[in-house]
């Protein structure tokens, strides 16, 4: 059964092009093990950095383990505190991913909904949602969920802070990124709102809502998963310049932007590690679904036709 | 313009307490109800926001609650910095960018163009602070060629000071202007590579070559000059992210312009600040877009003449 | 000697799964003042054929031997020679007008950079050249629209461009690919007219690639019929198409749809020479009783009055006319203009027009799918759009169907077969059991021509003619009363078109649908429809039965279309 399956994707052109680059299985191997290792944070990593208990200031500092003074069992060093440095990138970009994963997903949902049914029910409520989206879109993503940020962190009590701050940031860099999805949307909805099978439907009568969701939608799929996973990647980035910028996680659930902000003062003074590594971490993280973002978008393109 | 002005208003009246900004956490409460008075806080909204939009088409937005200094001077010192950094940043993503991405979409397959690719790659994916840190790692601290931090000297041209003048002010502007612009570079190369690639499968290049046009002609004359119209329409939406990203470079390098004094004001909730910003960043957002519609209405005969069928 | 002499071409495009073969041991010659035309349905490779003599195949697809000669040089796999040869010994003309010309540089510059990549002149003389070359295409006013950019042009003026680029360095041969395919009958025939003038005039050697045997007909002195990449006849014109020998050519020659007669059915040959009848009878008895019995009335089932629709154009370009000379910024379009007619129970009407003349819009106002601005429409004596302009879709109820035009839109891709035609049925019979759905599922596909397995494939592994009869099967699945069919074969290849009308005539008289049928083809419209209507430029031109028609007709614009339509009965 599975061996069946697994033929039907591989003679799908999407799949033979998937199997056949190198560059494809690699980023998502790469991703998928990055994710796993975040959702099974607390078996994989070797410590609990967060667990006051587990660590001690008099390790702090360690190199990684393959240079002068370093130890076994700190693999890549310590940071200014003490903690290993592999847990707190493991922790860390459980913190990036659920981050990145939630902002997009809230973009696409909103993005989506507002985009098909502007593009389908036309009028002054699409010309409305249209302003909208080109207003915003003149705004780049960061600045926006700054002020987002900013006016929320003033609206909300100086207590809560800590607690919200991770919604407010998965809400900042959701409504930074959804006019994107409206736009796509609605674009690839005035396309298919001209094909006929769609006036079929009108004809027989299908009601507005089901010809949307049930009719267009499963059509349109395709560039808005590209821009989906593109904007993952833009999501997590855009999470770690705030957090680097120190206005976007709070520092005791630490992303991988977080880390880099804290190692950045010890950069010059010689333990480059503390930066280094959450930093590397986190390029290849957003390099990986970029490539994965890359691929997709060749392969699901039916204008440029594999040779 | 109007919405964004009405927000950046109400952030100024509902959002904090100004009043308590501005006198203090323990003031009395008759210290304050003065105060408010002052400020016009009892008036209806309307005229709070009539007497709002007046300053600020005059140009007075008002004292930061944090610097205790006028606003409106605070960014005419800060403006010039920024906006040469993204001038500058601009040029060079736009003319690399252009130049990359004509050649990776000529010639799709070439080792040269995969590696341009790939190093485009990295640039989408890199936050444009790490990049920052690493060139400074890179050339400050090992190399220790270029300056990590400030403007260089700087000279100073009545209402605008400039670092062009300078060795030390154009040495100080490489490495952030690169930082800045490698982001937008990438995304140019990345479109320009599209938009030329589609160009090139089009019936009215393939008339071309049947007509025996030779093949450098065809592109980079006839297909050229098709391909450039999108990059028109995002260097304007490119001008305003470089304003945006440039707050994060400001950060990196502490480079004294705007976006640096933007991210303090966000820090300190310091709320003139922050509106003034936006209002700022907004008008010149609503200008660069009429300018590239109005580019745009120039370039493209199609929406210039009137087709012959109508 | 031959102009051009082809030998044992073979062309092939590897995929990844398999090589297709797109040519095989193709084998031609064509003589200077001769126009040859190469006719065959689609796929059967005569566009390969053309693009390959100037090595213009689009990738992965490449020559893979015989040769090509043109005035004994050869051509193949000579990539320096065909480069010169391009534009200079041949010019090319593509289908269609629209898309050849590049949108941003003057139609001047264009022309003058043809002229001076192939021959030795300068500015003055190229510019005059160019513009004695739009003179003799037959622009008028050559000397201003020289200026002028493409989309200024209509359809067939950019064609016309088109082929004064083609003749401009002064080739011996002149490829044109489907050059009238996208064009209206009357222009089409300038068009064919100006090719054979130009032929006889410089002593050119034409090759006319098409699908449509009238043009084959009145146009060509030989012809290549081809199928699956392979010649399967060729000669003479008038000799072939009189005593087509090829299983292939009568095929083709027997579905053309007459055009001085009427008959009762199209005429089919299967592949092994026999001709095909068809027998429905059986097919449609289970549908006729899970519908109930019809009986035909002649009422009066549908009635337009005085309907007119007009479209608004908002154009940016109105925005910016800062002053300039048009006075009206807000362009409008009058589509339909103050239509009526009748249509009775049991016939069918069809409504004949060129492009512009508002024959589909009148389908979309009486569908729903676009309000009309005046006028009233009755289906059934009832008044199918409220005061409010508002389509009253339960007056109709699912008795209004249509069939559209393209095959490759009208059908969802993610939806399977059994999907597209079930919907509907689920719609009216809400509360209809699975075994009955499966049923009425399976009676619909069967009556349509198409086996069961194809319910559960998705719509791209059919081919056009299939995807026509899935959207006839959905259609009948409302049980309507009304069958609007608009253009539902243009589409199609010309085999293909005689199955699709022999089967909507069949279910027509077994199911007593009544037919609204729009096409711009006239001979199709005269082999399907009962009485006629002429439309032109969103008005009436006539209204009368068929043969009258055809045989008296009256408005002049009527008289010039019967004139100028492609007969392959001209040869005879």
């Amino acid at each position: 059964m599975l061996l069946k399956t697994f033929n039907k994707i591989y003679d799908t052109d999407v799949g033979y092009s998937f199997f056949n680059s190198k560059i494809a299985i690699i980023s998502s191997t790469i991703m998928f093990i990055i994710f796993l290792c975040s959702v099974f944070a607390g078996v994989v990593a070797p410590y609990n950095p967060f667990d006051p208990a587990s660590i001690s200031l008099m390790d702090a500092f360690t190199p990684p383990s393959w240079s002068e003074g370093g130890s076994s069992s700190f693999i890549l060093g310590t940071d200014q505190q003490g903690r290993d440095m592999l847990s707190t990138m493991i922790y860390g970009s459980r913190i990036s991913l659920i981050v990145g994963f939630a902002s997009i997903l809230f973009a696409m949902v909103l993005g989506v909904f507002l985009g098909v049914t502007a593009g389908y029910i036309g009028g002054r409520y699409e010309i409305i949602v249209m302003r909208l989206t080109d207003v915003q879109l003149t705004i780049p993503s960061i600045l926006m969920a700054l002020l987002v940020n900013g006016i929320a962190k003033s609206v909300i009590s100086q207590s809560m802070h800590s607690e919200m701050a991770i919604y407010v940031l998965i809400f900042a860099i959701g409504i930074s990124e959804w006019p994107q999805f409206a736009r796509v949307s609605r674009a690839s909805t005035l396309v298919e709102k001209n094909k006929e099978y769609v006036s079929a439907s009108r004809i027989i009568g299908l009601s507005n809502i089901i010809i949307m969701f049930k009719h267009i939608l499963p059509n349109i799929l395709r560039p808005l998963l590209v821009i989906a996973t593109i904007g993952l990647a833009l999501a997590i980035i855009t999470e770690s310049t705030l957090s680097f910028l120190g206005v976007g996680v709070p520092p005791t659930t630490p992303s991988l932007g977080t880390l880099i902000r804290f190692g950045n003062s010890f950069l010059f003074s010689g333990e480059w590690w503390i930066t280094f590594f959450p930093a590397i971490f986190l390029i290849v993280l957003a390099l990986s679904i970029n490539l994965l973002g890359d691929w997709m978008r060749d392969a699901l393109n039916p204008k440029l036709k594999i040779r | 313009m109007i919405v964004v002005a009405f927000v950046s208003f109400s952030l100024f009246n509902f959002v904090g307490d100004p009043v308590i900004s501005l006198t203090g956490e323990d003031s009395s409460i008759e210290r304050q109800a003065e105060v408010r008075e002052a400020i016009g806080l009892n008036d209806p909204v309307y005229i709070q926001f009539s007497r709002f939009l007046g300053n600020v088409i005059q140009g007075d937005f008002g004292i930061s609650y944090q610097l205790k200094r006028e606003v409106s001077d605070l960014i005419a010192e800060r403006m010039p910095a920024t906006l040469e950094l993204v001038f500058v940043s601009a040029l060079l993503a736009i003319i690399v960018g252009v130049i990359l991405g004509v050649y990776t979409g000529i010639h799709r397959d070439s080792f040269v163009s995969n590696v341009i690719l790939v190093i485009s790659l990295a640039g989408v994916s890199l936050p444009t602070f790490i990049i920052g840190i690493m060139l400074i790692y890179l050339f400050s601290v090992i190399l220790g060629v270029l300056p990590s931090f400030g403007r260089g000297e700087v000279i100073d041209l009545g209402f605008w000071s400039t670092g062009f003048l300078t060795i030390s002010g154009l040495k100080a502007l490489i490495l952030p202007s690169v930082t800045l612009s490698l982001f937008q570079m990438t995304y140019v190369i990345r479109l320009v590579r599209a938009e030329m690639m589609e160009i090139l499968q089009t019936d009215y290049i393939k008339f071309a070559k049947a007509r025996g046009i030779k093949k450098n002609t065809i592109n980079y004359k006839h297909a050229l000059k098709n391909g450039l119209i999108p990059v028109i329409t995002i260097t304007g939406i490119n001008i305003g992210t470089l304003i945006a990203f440039s707050i994060i470079t400001e950060t990196v390098f502490q480079w004294p312009g705007m976006g640096l004094l933007f991210i303090n004001a966000v820090y300190f909730v310091d709320i003139p600040i922050m509106s003034a910003y936006m209002i700022m960043v907004a008008f010149i957002f609503v200008m660069i877009n009429f300018i590239v519609d109005i580019t745009y209405y120039f370039i493209d005969p199609r929406i210039r003449i009137k087709d012959e069928m109508s | 000697m031959s102009l051009l002499k082809v030998k044992n071409l073979n062309i092939s495009y590897p995929t990844r799964k398999e090589t297709i073969v797109a040519s095989k041991d193709v084998e031609f010659t064509l003589e200077r003042g001769e126009i040859l035309g190469i006719v065959g349905e689609s796929g059967s490779g005569k566009s390969t054929i053309a693009n390959a003599i100037i090595n213009l195949i689009d990738p992965p697809g490449e020559i893979t031997g015989g040769s090509i000669k043109i005035d004994k040089i050869e051509l193949r796999d000579n990539e320096e020679v065909i480069q010169k040869i391009r534009g200079k010994k041949i010019g090319f003309v593509f289908q269609d007008p629209q898309t050849s010309l590049n949108p941003l540089f003057r139609i001047k510059d264009q022309l003058i950079e043809t002229i001076q990549t192939h021959l030795d002149l300068d500015y003055q003389e190229a510019l005059n050249r160019s513009i004695q070359l739009l003179e003799e295409v037959g622009i008028d006013n050559a000397e201003k629209r020289i200026e002028d950019y493409p989309h200024q042009f209509s359809g067939g003026m950019r064609q016309r461009v088109v082929i004064a680029l083609a003749i401009s360095c002064e080739p011996d041969l002149i490829i044109a690919d489907e050059p009238t395919t996208a064009l209206d009958v009357s222009i089409q025939y300038q068009i064919l007219e100006l090719l054979k003038d130009l032929t006889q005039k410089r002593n050119l050697g034409v090759i006319i690639i098409t699908h449509d045997m009238g043009v084959i007909a009145e146009t060509t002195n030989k012809v290549i019929v081809m199928r699956y990449g392979v010649i399967v006849e060729q000669g003479d014109t008038k000799e072939l198409l009189t005593n087509p020998k090829s299983n292939e050519a009568r095929s083709l020659v027997i579905s053309v749809p007459p055009t001085n007669k009427k008959i009762d059915r199209f005429k089919l040959i299967s592949p092994d020479g026999k001709e095909i009848t068809s027998d429905s009878k059986n097919l449609t008895r289970k549908i006729i009783k899970s519908w109930g019995v019809r009986e035909n009335t002649n009422q009066k089932l549908l009635e337009l009055t005085g309907v007119t629709k007009i479209f608004d154009d908002n154009s940016m370009a109105g925005k910016f006319s800062f002053g300039s000379k048009n006075e009206t910024i807000d362009k409008v379009v009058k589509a339909v203009d103050d239509v009526s007619f009748e249509l009775f129970e049991g016939e069918t009407l069809g409504l004949v027009g060129e492009s512009g003349s508002g024959k589909s819009t009148i389908a979309k106002i009486i569908t729903g799918l676009v309000r009309p601005t005046g006028g009233e429409i009755f289906y059934n004596n009832l008044s199918l759009y409220n005061s409010k302009r508002k389509y009253q879709i339960d007056k109709s109820r699912g008795q209004i169907q249509m069939i559209f035009q393209d095959p490759y839109s009208s059908l969802n891709p993610r939806f399977k077969v059994r999907d597209i035609i079930s919907e509907p049925i689920k719609l009216f019979q809400k509360n209809i059991t699975r075994s009955e759905l499966t049923q009425n599922t399976h009676d619909l596909i069967d009556i349509v021509g198409m086996t069961r397995q194809s319910l559960d494939r998705y719509p791209h592994e059919f081919s056009g003619g299939q995807r026509q009869r899935i959207s006839i099967a959905r259609a009948l699945a409302t049980r309507p009363r009304l069958l609007v069919c608009d253009e539902p074969t243009s589409a199609l290849d010309v085999s293909i078109q005689a199955q699709i009308l022999n089967l909507l005539k069949d279910i027509q008289d077994e199911l007593h649908l009544t037919m609204l049928f729009i096409s711009h083809d006239l001979p199709v419209i005269r082999q399907m429809c009962n009485r006629i209507v002429v439309l032109k430029n969103g008005g009436v031109c006539e209204t009368k039965e068929t043969e009258e028609l055809f045989n008296n007709p009256e408005h002049p614009y009527t008289q010039e279309l019967i004139r100028l339509m492609p007969k392959i009965e001209s040869i005879v």
